[in-house]
């Protein structure tokens, strides 16, 4: 086990290495000259430029620029915003939390509704709560979500006014208000991934009670609860847990429009913000964060996969 | 003195119609191991889920089986479960696929005793190694906490010999327990399944379709032919005097049994498809003793003997064929 773990993460290094290259070639292509911008109102003075561009490193070749950005990013130093000036690392430490909070609650939801719907479904086979479950994950899967956020937000703040419309009240301040504010998105934003789960977990479930452990346990005189929760759920389970690790980055890049609609300033907002103020920096270090948070979270769902398989376990 | 199962005209159809399994009946004292032998899909391991209650839903069920007197079918879900695994218990023929992958040998062992029995999970552990030790696994406390992937598809077998037998049942149903083991292993797991049946008195079910295994291993023999019992006797008696044309076809296609009466070298012609069975003798489109009557009566099985039956109009044969 721990030598295989330390095989899978030296595999993410060529990755995040492609990665880095593609990232740092974006910022070649971005238009508009970046020392221009920085010199700000001072941008007719050759010398204030000269000066700029020797700091950033930008009369020097591309490869002696790779490395050295490579170094800063490595340092956690991705640069300014060239809006408000404040350190991009600063400003996705500051979001990042605030979707992961809207983004774990959408998940706890997803998980929620659709694994217990994708078991009932699966034992009620081509039964009306079958039918149901299954027409309750398209609606999920297919239902835009700025419309069932809008839908949402006319129910439950401007007809019975249970929640508030829009805003974000951070976890540290209040954490009741701060549920509060994050549940309508929450929901919206899991719905999608409940129905995903729903299916995957139907199937297989349905392949699992299909096999010969599960007629054994029966064999034993277990009861059924325990037959479908404990011997056909835990393994049915194992290609599960791997997909919803991959949905759950899913729902991290989903949060984007959700958090338009809902006013949420987290990690959606400042890239679209960044991206409709060019302030490239801050996308491309939110890309570069995102395609972090993507890598951990595939390394995570391997080492699930991993830990919940014994088959592997001790191999 | 009750049999430990008695089955009487068992009748199981399945939801798409197939009647898999019509009039049949069997009966196993305890400490008797019955084999039941037929041909592949004549109804064997359909008659063994239906005794343990483990047939689809929607499948019906007629006739009776009673354990210790005891009727099964009709119980309520509840009550049939408490039975399984307690007083009724089967192993399969898959060893491989049929422990759970996620859970050790001794889990699994242990769930069985405590499905039965309210005893703590510590208590039921030690008792899953002392089963272990039972079905002879060596080093069975390290055993328990192995993965069915960690084992050979004997030591699975032996396993599931250990969860069936943890609660002492009264009836064992073996379903092909060594068709899928290689010959040395297949001998060890029907040895032990002897030794334990003598140790614990428990009645076996066991159904195979190699002859040798029966003439082994069974006190009595049950011969299965499309849903039916045709024949059955005491092993030593069947292989010395078979008297149905079935049978004696059978024991004629083994390769290594010089038939007493060599009358058929192999059997021509197919099982009957279940959903149109012919009318009268099942057997009549294969048989080379049919007569008029075959084709349009079934024969019931009568008694030859004291314990020796047979379900066929010309019985007993050598009789007829002299007449
Ligand atoms: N669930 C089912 N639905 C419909 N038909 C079935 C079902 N299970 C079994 N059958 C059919 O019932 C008949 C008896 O099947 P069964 O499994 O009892 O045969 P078997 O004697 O155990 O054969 P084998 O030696 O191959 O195990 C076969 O024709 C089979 O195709
Ligand atoms: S009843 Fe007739 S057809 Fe059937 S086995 Fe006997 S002789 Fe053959
Ligand atoms: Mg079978």
């Amino acid at each position: 086990m721990g030598i295989w773990l330390l095989r899978r993460v030296g595999q993410i290094i060529p990755t995040l290495l492609i990665l880095s290259v593609m990232i740092f070639g974006l910022q070649q292509l971005m238009p508009g000259d970046p020392a221009l911008i920085l010199a700000g109102e001072e941008r007719g003075d050759p010398q204030v430029l000269a000066q700029i561009r020797a700091e950033l490193l930008l009369d020097r070749p591309l490869h002696e620029q790779y490395l050295a950005w490579m170094g800063r990013v490595l340092q956690g130093d991705f640069g300014f915003s060239w809006r408000i000036r404040v350190p991009v690392s600063e400003l996705i430490l500051e979001k990042l939390p605030v979707t992961f909070q809207l983004g774990l609650m959408a998940f706890i939801i997803a998980v929620l509704i659709g694994v217990p719907l994708g078991i009932l479904s699966a034992v009620r086979k081509d039964q009306p709560a079958d039918w149901a479950a299954n027409g309750a994950a398209l609606f999920g899967i297919s239902m835009p979500n700025f419309w069932l956020g809008i839908l949402m937000i006319l129910l439950f703040s401007v007809q019975l006014g249970w929640l508030p419309p829009s805003g974000y009240v951070p976890i540290t301040e209040d954490f009741w208000q701060s549920i509060a504010t994050t549940i309508m998105p929450a929901f919206v934003l899991g719905t999608g991934v409940a129905g995903v789960l729903m299916r995957h977990t139907r199937a297989a479930m349905l392949g699992a009670m299909s096999q010969d452990y599960v007629r054994t346990a029966r064999a034993k005189g277990l009861r059924e609860r325990v037959v479908v929760w404990k011997h056909a759920l835990r393994n049915a389970l194992i290609p599960v847990v791997t997909l919803g690790t991959i949905e759950f980055g899913r729902l991290l890049s989903g949060a984007v429009l959700t958090e338009q609609i809902f006013s949420i300033p987290g990690f959606g907002k400042l890239v679209v913000d960044a991206v409709f103020n060019r302030d490239y920096p801050v996308v491309q270090g939110v890309v570069l964060a995102t395609a972090l948070i993507f890598v951990l979270l595939s390394l995570l769902a391997d080492i699930l996969y991993m830990a919940i398989n014994p088959r592997l376990r001790r191999a | 003195m009750t049999p430990v199962l008695d089955v009487a005209g068992l009748s199981i159809r399945f939801p798409n119609g197939l009647k898999a399994v019509d009039g049949l009946s069997l009966r196993v004292g305890a400490g008797q191991t019955l084999a039941v032998v037929g041909e592949s899909g004549c109804g064997k391991s359909a008659t063994a889920l239906a005794i343990i209650g483990l047939l689809a839903e929607g499948t019906q069920v007629g006739g009776a089986v009673r354990l210790s007197g005891q009727e099964l079918l009709g119980l309520a879900a509840d009550e049939m479960r408490r039975l399984r695994g307690g007083d009724v218990a089967m192993i399969f023929q898959e060893p491989m696929t049929s422990l759970n992958p996620a859970f050790t040998a001794g889990d699994q062992v242990a769930e069985a005793i405590r499905a039965h029995r309210a005893i703590s999970k510590a208590e039921a552990a030690r008792e899953a190694v002392a089963m272990l030790e039972r079905v002879r696994i060596p080093d069975a406390a390290r055993r328990a906490r192995q993965y069915p992937h960690e084992m050979s598809g004997g030591m699975r077998q032996r396993v599931m010999i250990a969860m069936a037998l943890a609660c002492r049942p009264k009836l064992l149903i073996a379903d092909e327990p060594t068709t899928a083991l290689d010959v040395t292993v297949q001998a060890q797991i029907l040895a032990l399944l002897d030794e334990l049946k003598r140790e614990t008195g428990t009645a076996v079910l066991l159904i195979t379709h190699d002859l040798g295994v029966v003439a082994d291993h069974a006190d009595h023999v049950a011969v299965m032919y499309a849903g039916r019992v045709v024949e059955h006797a005491p092993a030593a008696q069947l292989f010395a005097r078979p008297e149905h044309p079935y049978t004696i076809g059978l024991l004629g296609a083994r390769p290594s049994a010089a038939s007493p009466t060599a009358l058929l070298a192999s059997i021509e012609g197919t099982v009957p498809d279940l959903r149109t069975p012919p009318p009268g003798c099942r057997f009549a489109p294969r048989c080379p003793f049919r007569i008029a009557r075959c084709e349009t009566e079934a024969p019931a099985l009568t008694a030859l003997g004291a314990e020796h039956g047979v379900a066929c109009h010309r019985a007993p044969l050598e009789a007829s064929l002299a007449a």
